[in-house]
């Protein structure tokens, strides 16, 4: 028998803080595969977020770095800008790319800087327990909305590709999710395409994740699977939003 | 041959002779030649510009840029100085090399848009979140700004930490003639420690969270160390007539202009005045100051705005001698005559 | 013929693995591992037949496939 599936080299052999369960193991795991399977290991820079990804530089097998809270696509912009040869992705929570770092997300994407945003959403920000996030459903309870998000009070959920779909600079912005294995190996897809055009210079691409926080949510793996697949996606739904290179 | 320009253009040009990999900026008075200039040189030569969306965005892509070990900049003035904090905190914290520049106008708030000095407490105190130290520079005329803005990304990079340089609104304004006379530098040392790619090496991180048990801790010791290193080879100062001084005024940058013309005017009325210039905020020249304080000697801290520095001078004075201050907060600027009629009224 | 492997020490029990399975073949350890997780085991041998679902849905990267 031969060995088909393993951890790929861009991911190390430790292990991972994330809860049992947790989205971002998978996640982590189809951007080191893409990036092993485009050959970019050794000349990768990549920008770690504020939140539970913080510690990506504790699990990912490449260079490294991590930026304030928010401000990853700005750090990228200055990274890849000096350094034009080099591969350049973040990898962003919802809190941090839509709340506090809206402004760079929506800047970088309208100078259309030649970088990958991941972006993984998942309903709440993870790290500090369970707070609202500008991309929680409309009655869900978190830390800071017991009652449920109420828009009179907190607004709508905010659907980022969309917004960014409107910048004439974006290149390619999809949306995947991972709670079952073919959309697992879907997401594996969208990320290695956004990858390939960075590599081939094509400008701005992300890909939104939706991705669980079981124990945040207070579910059980299993049930936070469930979830995702039977409220969260109805919200926002899964599926290309805009590929430019596809339409020129 | 001398060149007439402005302090802040005098200022690109000392960057760009030194290297300067990127420029990223963000309109303000009264910077906007640093950012003007910029966007036409930096392009010109091939080099990086951005306008960036906010001081925040412009700070951050600096530390993008240098976290690769590329130099780079950004420079602001004071309200935008405050949005650039966060990452200089960050930066300090990852020990990168970058150069930030505030020409100082007045504050708090929005202040105005004429030449201050009220930022120093931001400068040097810390300005951002938790124990770091920048090194700071306060260069005095146009001259200066062009070769303190040469000198500071080797002094960055020699300690791996961000260096400022605390201007005005007057000293960046002013046209004065210039002597660019530092050679261009085309190649940079090695750095064994920037984010270039894992080619043919392990993997490399460069961050501030340190969350295992003790490790915050020790990196504060660390850094602290590294601090301790700066302030005892890096403190840079001007010493005018304070070999015989009564009077010992201090200064910094544009008020240290004035008062030397003070110490003149005094000198020509009899007073035994002199000046000591700072011209790194931080290190503080302590030992020099605690070196001429006597008993029969009194200091005069001269600044635009309403006491800063002054507090160091007496830290470093220790009790040993009088310390006035003169100052003027908010745009004001002091003339000579003022700064004299204050010596003469401490000398009675 | 199929196998898999599971890292014992890094997983975290979470029971994706064993809903992913499509024939049913992976269960849980009665001992807890040194983090206090049921770890997941494969427990039909013969009934693996390598898809790889298991390593597609397992967040901590611990399941490798043989085939």
């Amino acid at each position: 028998m031969k060995k088909i599936l393993s951890r790929p080299e861009s991911l190390k052999d430790n292990q991972m803080h994330y809860c049992p369960g947790c989205g971002h193991g998978i996640i982590h795991r189809l951007v080191a595969e893409a990036i092993d399977e485009l050959g970019v290991r050794e000349k990768t820079i990549a920008v770690a977020p504020v939140g539970c990804a913080v510690f990506a530089y504790d699990y990912f097998n490449f260079d490294t770095t991590e930026a304030p809270h928010g401000r990853p696509p700005a750090v990228a912009t200055g990274i890849k800008r000096t350094n034009p040869d080099k591969f350049v992705f973040t990898y962003q929570g919802d809190g941090d790319i839509s709340a506090i770092g809206m402004s760079e997300t929506i800047h970088a994407a309208n100078r259309g800087e030649n970088i990958t945003i991941i972006f993984v959403n998942n309903a709440n920000y993870g790290m500090t327990g369970g707070q609202m996030a500008p991309t929680t459903l409309i009655g869900q309870v978190t830390e800071t909305t017991p009652f449920g998000r109420d828009p009179k009070r907190e607004g709508y959920p905010i659907h980022l590709c969309e917004l960014l779909s409107s910048l004439t600079a974006t290149t390619y912005l999809e949306r995947v999710s991972i709670y079952n294995p073919k959309n697992i190996i879907n997401a594996k897809r969208a990320i290695k395409k956004a990858f390939q055009y960075q590599i081939e210079g094509k400008g701005f691409s992300l890909i939104e994740v939706i991705s669980n926080c079981p124990v945040d949510w207070g579910m059980t793996p299993l049930d936070s699977i469930k979830w995702v697949e039977e409220k969260f996606i109805e919200e926002f739904k899964l599926g290309l939003i805009k590929d430019k290179t596809e339409q020129i | 041959m001398k060149k007439l320009v402005k302090g802040n253009v005098a200022l690109c040009e000392g960057a760009i002779t030194a290297g300067l990999h990127a420029y990223f900026g963000y309109p303000i008075t009264p910077q906007n030649e640093v950012p003007a200039y910029m966007s036409r040189k930096m392009v010109e030569l091939g080099r990086v510009f951005i306008q960036g969306e906010s001081e925040i965005a412009s700070a951050n892509m600096v530390l993008g840029a240098a976290v690769t070990g590329k130099r780079a900049m950004t420079s602001s003035s004071s309200p935008g100085m405050s949005l650039k904090q966060e990452a200089l905190s960050y930066m300090a914290g990852m020990e990168i090399p970058a150069l930030i520049v505030n020409v100082q106008r007045g504050g708090p708030g929005l202040g105005n848009i004429s030449g201050a000095q009220s930022d120093y407490f931001q400068a040097v105190k810390g300005g951002g979140h938790g124990d770091y130290r920048l090194i700071v520079l306060a260069p005095n005329c146009a001259q200066e700004m062009y070769e303190t803005a040469y000198d500071s990304f080797d002094l960055a990079e020699k300690y791996r930490t961000p260096v400022m340089i605390l201007s005005d609104g007057i000293v960046g304004q002013m046209m004065e003639p210039v002597e660019f006379n530092r050679p261009e530098i085309k190649e940079f040392a090695n750095k064994d420690w920037a984010l270039t790619g894992c080619m043919q090496r392990e993997p490399r991180s460069i961050k501030s969270l340190l969350m295992r048990e003790g490790s915050l801790e020790r990196h504060n010791i660390d850094l602290q160390e590294k601090y301790e290193i700066i302030s005892k080879n890096e403190v840079q100062y001007e010493s005018y007539l304070t070999d015989d001084a009564q009077i010992i005024i201090t200064a910094f940058g544009i008020a240290s202009r004035i008062s030397k013309s003070a110490v003149k005017l005094a000198r020509k009325n009899g007073i035994k005045a002199g000046l000591l210039r700072p011209k790194t905020l931080w290190p503080f020249p302590s030992k020099i100051i605690s070196e001429l304080a006597k008993p029969q000697t009194a200091f005069l801290c001269v600044e635009l705005n309403h006491g800063q520095m002054v507090e160091d001078v007496r830290l470093a004075v220790n009790g040993k001698s009088r310390v006035e201050f003169l100052g003027k907060g908010g745009g004001g600027i002091i003339n000579e005559i003022e700064i004299l009629e204050k010596i003469k009224k401490l000398v009675k | 013929m199929a196998t898999i492997k599971i890292n014992s020490d890094k997983c975290k029990g979470c029971s994706l693995c064993v809903n992913a399975c499509p024939k049913q073949c992976i269960s849980f350890s009665k001992q807890f591992n040194k983090t206090g997780y049921h770890w997941a085991v494969l427990e039909k041998e013969n009934d693996c037949i390598g898809c790889g679902f298991c390593y597609q849905v397992c967040p901590d990267v611990c399941i490798e496939v043989y085939r």
